[in-house]
């Protein structure tokens, strides 16, 4: 059984780890660096992009988290955790973590009352997923190796490139675990590559 | 596609939780607050404490102060309207404030009835001190709970009496056998079917923040120690002597709330936290969390 991390510093980990239990893996809440060691994959959850950073600053979190990244181990950023994973962000000087070739815009649905659910295929995932949108970014544009995964209204909302998966929406807030499932096999078959 | 759901509107508070909300009543604050590391801020004319000391009737803040704090950040904006206040409320809304807070804290428009909030798009916080009234404001569509506490005391003790009510609740009704909650509706004022799903789930069905008294990062731990989802800091930051500093401590202590030797160097040095009030000085009439039902 391969063991998934969520980031623990802020944000909604509950569901993730709900999510992650229903799909066959182990679930943990990580809340300091060392943790990362024992991971096969992590994901970086829904809560403020903004406060995120500043608790991955504060607690050493960032290079750790880079070197997961490169290293092959698969990471899933939803929402806030797609902020976190892009390269570029639109107004914005430096990234965050910045592993994933794609260039995100922040709270680009508007402000909460604009926040809304609507169901969407996902590539190779769900036919029809319902897609929780909360306050939601959304990738502007993706780089050559970077596959787009799903689209709502001519944007694009969920992306793969390479071991890093992203999307705006929210699927830990509802009981379809498809996604989080899709991340547990990339997890899976990174650590079989690697052993 | 749908707008103002209860998924979208829960799930908002669910984004909230294990940070810090913080009351502002500027842009110069709000900034101090984000760079802290605040998952959102309330909007407001004045702080709880200086409400209490003003007097008088207190109201929606100036939309002119709550609109300069939108432009300011970009974590979400909260702002409060009156309990039972219909048009302030829907004031607010067409501002695009992400949240509303029904709050005790401004003098009651309607001592009868709250807001339907389930009518509304955007999402609402409301007090509570207990299960039967945590259900109540659930069932009129609060997407978010908060413990009333008693606000602008820097005093903590209401809301740890509220968060300990709140959860010794929950725990009773997922205990009690399923014929034994009918009765137990009846006896809280809350409705059969929540206490149902409360059983079910083993929990609320929203995020319960604490709230009303919270002034040091040690206060901050002990609500999310007590099981607080997250916590709200009113007059506690900017009545302090540094509120930037004090403002981050309150930030890490709710992030790390069991590590102690962390709160322990967080609160070295922070200058005087708020002055409190001691709640047995208040008369009933003062005591804010006696408002609402």
């Amino acid at each position: 059984m391969v063991k998934i991390g969520v980031l623990g510093l802020q944000g909604a980990v509950r569901e993730h780890i709900r999510s992650i239990e229903e799909s066959g893996a182990e679930a943990i809440v990580v809340k300091k660096a060392e943790q990362l060691e024992e991971l096969d994959g992590l994901i970086l959850p829904g809560g403020e992009s903004t406060t995120m950073r500043r608790l991955v600053d504060l607690y050493g979190f960032m290079e750790p988290l880079r070197a997961f990244g490169r290293q092959g181990k698969p990471m899933f950023g939803t929402c806030a955790g797609l902020i976190m994973l892009a390269n570029n962000i639109v107004g914005y000087d430096e990234p965050h973590i910045g592993l994933m070739d794609i260039t995100v815009e922040r709270n680009s649905f508007g402000r909460q009352k604009e926040s809304f659910e609507a169901d969407l295929p996902i590539k190779g995932i769900a036919d029809s997923y319902t897609a929780v949108f909360i306050r939601a970014p959304h990738i502007v544009s993706v780089g050559e190796e970077t596959e787009i995964l799903a689209e709502y209204d001519g944007r694009i909302v969920a992306a793969r490139d390479k071991n890093l998966l992203a999307c705006s929406f929210h699927p830990e807030l509802t009981d379809d675990h498809s996604i989080t499932r899709y991340f547990v096999q990339m997890a899976e078959q990174a650590k079989l590559a690697h052993v | 596609m749908n707008t103002g759901t209860d998924r979208v509107k829960r799930g908002m508070a669910e984004m909230q939780k294990g940070g810090v909300i913080m009351d502002v009543i500027n842009a110069e604050q709000a900034k101090i607050a984000e760079e802290a590391g605040a998952v959102a801020v309330m909007a407001l004319e004045r702080v709880p404490s200086d409400i209490r000391a003003a007097g008088g009737v207190a109201r929606m803040a100036d939309p002119s102060i709550v609109e300069e704090v939108m432009q300011a950040v970009t974590i979400p904006v909260m702002a409060k309207a009156r309990i039972g206040h219909i048009v302030e409320a829907r004031v607010l809304e067409a501002m695009g404030v992400d949240y509303i807070d029904e709050s005790e804290v401004l003098t009651p428009a309607d001592e009868e009835y709250h807001l339907l909030k389930s009518d509304y798009t955007v999402p609402f916080v409301c007090g509570c001190r207990d299960l039967g009234e945590a259900a109540r404001r659930i069932g009129e569509g609060a997407a978010m709970l908060r413990t009333k506490g008693e606000p602008g005391t820097g005093n903590i003790v209401e809301a740890v009496r509220h968060i300990r009510k709140v959860n010794a609740q929950v725990r009773k009704v997922v205990n009690m056998n399923e014929d034994e909650l009918m009765t137990e509706a009846k006896l809280l004022g809350a409705s059969f079917e929540l206490l149902q799903q409360i059983k079910r789930e083993g929990r609320l069905p929203v995020v319960n923040f604490a709230a009303g008294g919270v002034a040091t990062p040690a206060d901050a731990a002990l609500m999310m120690q007590l099981g607080a989802d997250g916590v709200f800091v009113g007059s506690g930051i900017f009545k302090s002597d540094n509120p930037a500093k004090f403002a981050k401590a309150i930030v890490e202590a709710t992030t790390h709330y069991q590590d102690y030797k962390l709160i322990a160097e967080l609160s070295k040095d922070l200058g005087a936290a708020m002055k409190g009030i001691e709640i047995s000085t208040l008369t009933s009439e003062q005591r804010m969390q006696e408002r609402g039902w």
